[in-house]
C-alpha cells in the first residue's frame, strides 16, 4: 500500500479551523443584524459574564444556577478578577435518565478589569442563581472633576 | 466526571411562531429528567427566576414551565456582555399518569425541581411553587 502524505488541497492551514472561523464570523454578523447585542460568549469560558461600570464602581454578574456560595471562590489581585468554583453533579440513585442537559464540573475564569479596584470593598451576592459582584474603583481610578476657572 | 471542566453552554433561544408581548428573549432551559419507580423528576436551570415569577402548569399530559427573569436595571455603561437576560419556557408531554395532588415544586439557587409522583388521574390542576 502506498503511503501518500496528506496535503491540504485548500491552501489553508486547516480547512476545518477555517470553517469554524467563517461560522464564528457569520454568527457575529447575524447577532449584530438581529440587534440582540452580542449574546454570544466572546471568551467561550464558563461562566458567561456581564460587566457594567459607572463613575465609581464596576458590576460583574454571572449566571451560576445550582452553585452554592461555599463552592465559589472569588479573588481580586491587582486588576485581575478570578472566579473559581465547582458545580457538583446531583446524581439521583436508582433512576433512569430521560434527559441530561445540565452540566457539572469545575470552572475557572479570570478577567482583567479596566480599572484598579478597592479589593477591601468588593461585595458579592448570590440570588436565584445569579452572582453579582460590585467592585468599587480604587480612589485614584475614579474620575476627577476639573473645575474651570473663569476670570 | 468529577474532574471534568464545566463547559460554557450557549443559552438556547426558543423558536416559536407566537411572539411574546415583552421584547425580551425567551430561552429554553437546560433540563435533567429522571424517572424512578415512584416518580418522574424534572430539574431545570433557570438563573434569575424567583419562585414567585415561576409558573408551572399541568394540563392533561402537557407540563409547561414558564419563568420570568428579573430584568437587571442597567447600571452605567456596558463593558462586556456575554449573556442576555430573558424568560424561560419549556413544555413536555408526559407519558405516565401523574398523581396531580402530590406534585411538588421547589426552587433553589435558580434551579427548579418538579417531582411528579406516578398515579392514575386526569384532572388539570395548577401547581403552586414552594420556596
Amino acid at each position: 500500500m502506498a503511503v501518500i502524505r496528506y496535503r491540504n488541497p485548500f491552501g489553508f492551514p486547516n480547512p476545518f479551523q477555517e470553517l469554524a472561523r467563517v461560522q464564528r464570523e457569520m454568527d457575529r454578523l447575524f447577532s449584530q443584524i438581529m440587534g440582540r447585542g452580542p449574546g454570544v460568549a466572546a471568551s467561550g469560558v464558563f461562566p458567561a459574564l456581564n460587566v457594567t461600570e459607572d463613575a465609581d464602581r464596576i458590576t460583574v454578574t454571572a449566571e451560576l444556577p445550582g452553585i452554592k456560595a461555599e463552592d465559589l471562590d472569588i479573588s481580586v489581585v491587582g486588576k485581575t478578577l478570578t472566579l473559581r468554583g465547582e458545580r457538583k453533579p446531583d446524581v439521583a440513585e436508582n433512576v433512569s435518565y430521560h434527559r441530561r442537559e445540565r452540566m457539572a464540573g469545575k470552572f475557572q475564569k479570570a478577567m482583567t478589569l479596566p480599572y484598579e479596584v478597592n479589593a477591601e470593598g468588593v461585595e458579592a451576592e448570590c440570588k436565584n442563581g445569579v452572582l453579582k459582584l460590585v467592585l468599587p474603583k480604587a480612589e485614584h481610578a475614579k474620575p476627577r472633576k476639573i473645575s474651570i476657572k473663569a476670570d | 466526571m468529577e474532574d471534568k471542566d464545566l463547559q460554557l453552554q450557549e443559552k438556547k433561544e426558543l423558536q416559536t411562531k407566537a411572539e411574546s408581548t415583552r421584547d425580551v428573549p425567551v430561552f429554553v432551559p437546560a433540563v435533567d429528567i429522571y424517572e424512578s419507580e415512584s416518580a418522574l423528576t424534572v430539574v431545570a436551570d433557570m438563573p434569575g427566576v424567583s419562585a414567585d415569577s415561576l409558573d408551572i402548569d399541568l394540563d392533561n399530559d402537557q407540563l409547561t414551565i414558564r419563568g420570568t427573569a428579573a430584568t437587571q436595571e442597567s447600571e452605567g455603561s456596558v463593558l462586556l456582555q456575554e449573556y442576555s437576560v430573558g424568560d424561560y419556557y419549556r413544555q413536555f408531554t408526559l407519558s405516565d399518569a401523574i398523581d396531580r395532588s402530590k406534585i411538588e415544586a421547589t426552587m433553589k439557587d435558580g434551579v427548579l425541581k418538579v417531582v411528579l409522583p406516578k398515579a392514575e388521574a386526569a384532572r388539570p390542576r395548577k401547581i403552586t411553587v414552594r420556596t
